[in-house]
């Protein structure tokens, strides 16, 4: 992807994200509390990378685990308000979330990077060593 | 005030245990069209308002605080975020449950806002503004003698 027409790109993008949504990739998991955080998932190469957006998470409300092929990503969200204010527009939610998603290719959890920057968690999945394929040469 | 003020630690109690859902990103649906034909959104907005301040709170996750306008003018609030979306050069989408797009979100204001002193933080992709009133729009209390 070459970016440049901005709003080309962004067009673009939208269209090719909206394309792809409700596709069953993820569906049929046998673990899994709930939809929220809504992911992404993108293909990097060999690797994985998840992006989600949970504003108003703490970083330190975050816990992520990753397991086999499996990522699991759980949290609170809490919405604190005065107590003397009056309330007009109540839009935002708070709750708690636990979700696993797994990955279709084995990961290396020892090299999984978590990145949380203005609401967005960017998990960096490398693809495992030993689960890359190999090619063969033929004699 | 008593019971209000029961009924609102109540339903924060409630808030806090409850399992979070998915809200569905709701699309701008604009009076005027945009020259390009891309998607923005309405953030997530919470108002409320104290004694001397009007304070709204945005989620908008993605947007850099450089890339963030906000204006009062004419008694309108108006709020644009923008979404970097260099930052997903060399990502190839294979699994998509939410779109990307810009900010953009007006509000009326009611009462008269003291257009100097508005305050915006932004943390984890939450804006927070503190609009503060204007002398003449405060509540004043009348003291009884």
């Amino acid at each position: 992807m070459v970016f440049a027409d901005p709003f080309e790109t962004l067009f673009n993008f939208q269209q090719t994200l909206d394309a792809l949504r409700a596709s069953s990739w993820l569906e049929s998991m046998p673990s899994g509390g709930g939809p929220y955080p809504p992911l992404n998932v993108f293909r990097k190469g060999d690797d994985f990378v998840i992006i989600t957006e949970i504003p108003g998470v703490k970083a330190s409300d975050l816990d992520i685990k990753v397991r086999g092929n499996a990522i699991r990503i759980a949290g609170i969200k809490t919405v604190d308000y005065s107590d003397k204010a009056s309330r007009h527009r109540r839009e935002r939610m708070a709750g708690s979330f636990d979700r696993t998603v797994t990955i279709p290719v084995e990961i290396d959890p020892e090299q999984v990077k978590a990145q949380f920057r203005d609401g967005i968690l960017v998990l960096y999945l490398p693809r495992a060593e030993r689960d890359k394929p190999k090619s063969i040469k033929v004699v | 005030m008593r019971t209000d003020r029961a009924t609102r630690k109540m339903e924060d109690t409630m808030a806090k245990s409850r399992a979070l859902e998915v809200q569905e990103k709701k699309e701008l649906a604009s009076k005027e069209e945009t020259t390009v034909p891309a998607k923005y959104y309405v953030p997530n907005t919470d108002i409320y308002e104290t004694d001397d301040a009007l304070t709204v709170v945005m989620e908008i996750p993605g947007v850099e605080k450089k890339n963030l306008a906000v204006h009062v003018e004419n008694d309108v609030l108006r709020v644009e975020g923008r979404i970097d979306f260099s930052k997903y050069e060399g990502l190839e989408p294979v699994y998509t449950e939410y779109n990307v797009g810009n900010f953009v979100r007006a509000f009326n204001l009611s009462s008269k806002i003291d257009q100097d002193k508005v305050g915006a933080q932004l943390d984890d992709g939450v804006l927070t503004l503190t609009l503060k009133k204007a002398k003449q729009a405060m509540l004043r209390r009348i003291p009884i003698s």
